[in-house]
């Protein structure tokens, strides 16, 4: 039987352990639950309406390390690098207005290739909001088709439970970027706040969905009747920190296995099982026997129109087997026959335990004899050219002997970008850093910074055409200033390469508007005090790319290649996979 | 957590082009933003909204969303996932006309004059299953609840007779098969009730407060 006194006592038990532990501004409150949330750094730009939270930031030096960028684009591409590399969620602040809007295109780059992010953005006054205030843009609605989930901070006392669940829904079930966008009065609001929680369960949130292992026992059985199986890899294997269990599963299967562009990387490319590139500019084996497999094993992809080509010629022999943890990517694109919805770090296991061991060797020949043809009419032309002008795929090739594989690379958009993916090693999961989905060009430079941070004790070299470059070499300044040592690496052929050899073949080389002029790239990078050096002639090739490596800090280095190269093979738009071309 | 129903959607009734009348329920937080939210996923994809209900539904905290569209199966059933992977959605759900108990209601407004003397006022409410609302000298109000072609059909008897407003709500639907929701939300109600609506209060202090 409970006394009054008994009640009393046990609600004062409560108040103790619900006691107030911290006054303060929301702006510090903010900054405390980024600490408990892991956050060590963070890529910014100041402005007014953010101006209580940099004033917070002032006193938290010795915890939170905030990297000054030149634009807000920069901020939250190296966000995406620095996520991207470490696995970490990425964090930016900026202002309202033009400092929100300029996160725009990172957020819809992060958005479609799962990236995780929390981006803070400053707000005018509550009162003011709807007045078409100073600085003032609505950046909820403008960020909503972009985030997974965005929320308006007008209330300090918000802020806790808002931030928690924005790293939880920024890195959980399928990733993504989350935008939190606090009003100044919030920021600047004097209150007693309780101990920060983490969240781990959001009512209306399903991350994960329940693995149900009939489906893994179907497609165990499909797998174990098939005879030319084909696993299509890609960036949910990294996601999912799921490499080992991946490789467990072919290593057992014997399955040959490709991967997107995304998944690059999630097994060394030295695996004896790993055939090469998917889609528009991946390998020739992968896309011509993508049409005659019998059964293709999707994991952590969401078969892409660069991965498909032309769709209703795309597999129709194959029976799929797709896994994914978002549920909506299956039958997106690709009937599924067995739709295996879960994170792949639980999802592979269960399936490795009901698969029969098995070599495949005959078929795996056939990805080798396919293989032996590109190389012959493509792949060693590319990498040992025997004309005077140099090409991207000696670029590679050299940056493979130095580095064996262990540096982290971060591309920017376009032919070089293709050229990288192509012919650069791997032997670590998240080195290779690329905007998969978007296209963005003018992330490479910022990206790499970032991934420096996530990955400080890699190499990176951030492999640059001669028009992203010219998109966001304000990030120089950032270097400059903060010493990220990021190897710069320009392919320079004086084009905007990709659009260029689009339309060559298909515009019957009406070269419209796609001869783009550079600056001195040497010149502009040691105006930011950055070694640099330009190298036009093969001879000189090497030396200088061992130069750039060896160098301690960041380093530029231009190299002059071929004008007019194509990246082949190519399936091109509007053509099945069958169908690629390798001239 | 499916998107899909487990009763078999009939496909009749499609135009030729496979395409028919279908209204997706989804059960939601109520949030600030989310219609927008799933608006945007019709405008992406150039998806005309033919009807939108928002309301709150049998429980509490949670509203309930009726959007009509007109499309095939398929592009549906895509539509309802990526209507389900939004953060603050709960469930959807979408069904054939065949498959749900549907209802508008619309309200006509005609001059009292004009009606009184023209038309056998008691006929017209037994014809079209209407009721008086509002009489007043200068207009009557009249409402019919019902399916489209109902209250179209009131609209084209009153004509006529100066129709001075008329107004239809959004369709509300109830699935036939449905066992209600709260079965289902005891599975998401694993430690937590929903949270609390934070609207902004500072919007009306403008004059209160000194800003730069």
């Amino acid at each position: 039987m409970e006394t009054a006194q008994d009640t009393i006592q046990q609600n004062e038990a409560k108040a103790e352990t619900s006691k107030t532990l911290f006054k303060g501004t929301g702006s510090q409150v903010l900054l405390n639950g980024l600490i408990e949330e892991g956050v060590t750094t963070i890529f910014g730009y100041p402005g007014g309406a953010i101006m209580p939270i940099y004033d917070a930031l002032y006193d938290y030096a010795d915890k939170l390390e905030h990297i000054l960028v030149r634009h807000e684009q920069g901020g939250i591409h190296a966000a995406q690098g620095f996520a991207r590399a470490s696995g970490e969620v990425g964090v930016v602040f900026a202002t309202s207005g033009p400092g929100a809007t300029n996160l725009v295109t990172g957020l819809a780059d992060a958005q479609i290739d799962s990236t995780p992010l929390v981006c803070i953005t400053g707000q005018v006054f509550a009162h003011l909001l709807g007045t078409d205030a100073f600085q003032e843009t609505d950046v909820i609605n403008i960020t909503t088709p972009v985030t997974k989930w965005n929320y308006q901070v007008t209330d300090a006392k918000e802020i806790q439970e808002v931030l928690a669940k924005a790293f939880y829904i920024a890195k959980s079930g399928r990733p993504g970027p989350v935008l939190i966008d606090i009003t100044k009065n919030a920021q600047l609001q004097l209150e007693e706040f309780p101990e920060y929680v983490k969240c781990n369960h959001i009512r209306s949130y399903r991350p994960k969905p329940k693995v149900r292992i009939e489906y893994i026992e179907q497609a165990a059985e499909l797998i174990n009747s098939a005879k030319k199986p084909f696993v299509l890899f890609g960036q949910g294997v990294i996601l999912g920190s799921a490499e080992e269990e991946f490789k467990a599963f072919i290593n057992k299967t014997g399955i040959p296995a490709a991967w997107t562009i995304m998944g690059e990387g999630a097994i060394p490319t030295s695996h004896p099982l790993n055939v090469g590139m998917l889609g528009m500019h991946g390998n020739y084996g992968p896309n011509v026997l993508t049409n005659e497999a019998d059964v293709i094993i999707a994991i952590g992809m969401r078969f892409d129109d660069r991965v498909t080509g032309r769709l209703d010629k795309y597999a129709k022999q194959a029976r799929v087997v797709h896994l994914d943890i978002d549920p909506a990517e299956i039958d997106k694109n690709v009937k599924a026959e067995v739709g295996v919805w879960g994170d792949c770090k639980e999802t592979l296991p269960l399936l490795t335990n009901l698969v029969n061991e098995n070599k495949h060797e005959d078929w795996l020949a056939k990805f080798r004899q396919y293989n032996q043809e590109e190389i012959d009419q493509v792949i060693t032309p590319e990498l040992y050219p025997t004309g005077d002008e140099m090409t991207m795929g000696e670029v590679l090739r050299n940056i493979n002997e130095i580095c064996g594989g262990d540096a982290v690379i971060v591309t920017d958009v376009g032919q070089h970008q293709m050229v990288a993916c192509r012919y650069a090693k791997f032997n670590n999961t998240r080195s290779n850093i690329t905007s998969g989905g978007l296209g963005t060009m003018g992330f490479g430079l910022p990206a790499a910074i970032g991934a420096k941070y996530g990955a400080p004790d890699k190499t990176v070299i951030a492999i640059i055409g001669d028009g992203g470059f010219q998109m966001t070499p304000q990030e120089l300044g950032t270097i400059m200033q903060f010493g990220a040592a990021v190897k710069i690496l320009i392919l320079n052929n004086r084009f905007l390469g990709m659009v260029r050899q689009w339309q060559q073949l298909f515009h019957d080389k009406r070269y419209s508007f796609v001869n783009i002029t550079s600056p001195d790239f040497v010149a502009l990078a040691k105006s930011y005090y950055i070694e640099a050096s330009k190298v036009d002639e093969r001879a000189n090739l090497r030396q200088a790319l061992e130069t750039m490596i060896n160098h301690e800090g960041s380093y530029l280095l231009e190299v002059m290649v071929g004008r007019e190269n194509n990246v082949f093979p190519m399936v091109p738009q509007g053509m099945s996979v069958s169908e690629i071309r390798l001239k | 957590m499916s998107t899909e129903n487990t009763i078999e959607h009939k496909i009749d009734k499609a135009d030729l082009d496979g395409k028919q009348e279908y209204t997706i329920t989804v059960y939601a937080e109520n949030r600030i933003g989310l219609l927008n939210r799933i608006a945007i996923i019709f405008s992406k994809r150039k998806i005309n909204i033919e009807s939108l209900n928002t309301s709150p539904s049998e429980i509490d905290g949670i509203h309930r969303f009726n959007i009509v569209i007109h499309e095939g199966y398929e592009v549906v059933r895509k539509l309802a996932r990526q209507i389900e992977k939004q953060i603050e959605v709960l469930k959807v759900y979408f069904n054939t006309n065949e498959e749900i108990i549907w209802q508008e209601l619309a309200l006509y407004k005609v001059s009292t004059d004009e009606i009184a003397e023209k038309v056998t006022v008691e006929r017209l409410l037994r014809q079209y299953g209407a009721s008086a609302v509002v009489i007043r000298k200068d207009y009557t109000v009249f409402a019919v609840t019902g399916h489209r072609e109902e209250t179209d059909a009131l609209v084209k008897a009153l004509e006529p007779y100066e129709l001075i407003e008329f107004v239809r709500s959004a369709r509300v639907a109830i699935i036939k098969d449905s066992a209600g929701f709260h079965e289902k939300l005891k599975e998401f109600e694993a430690f937590e009730p929903g949270e609390e609506l934070v609207e902004n209060e500072f919007l009306e202090k403008g004059q209160k407060i000194f800003t730069m």
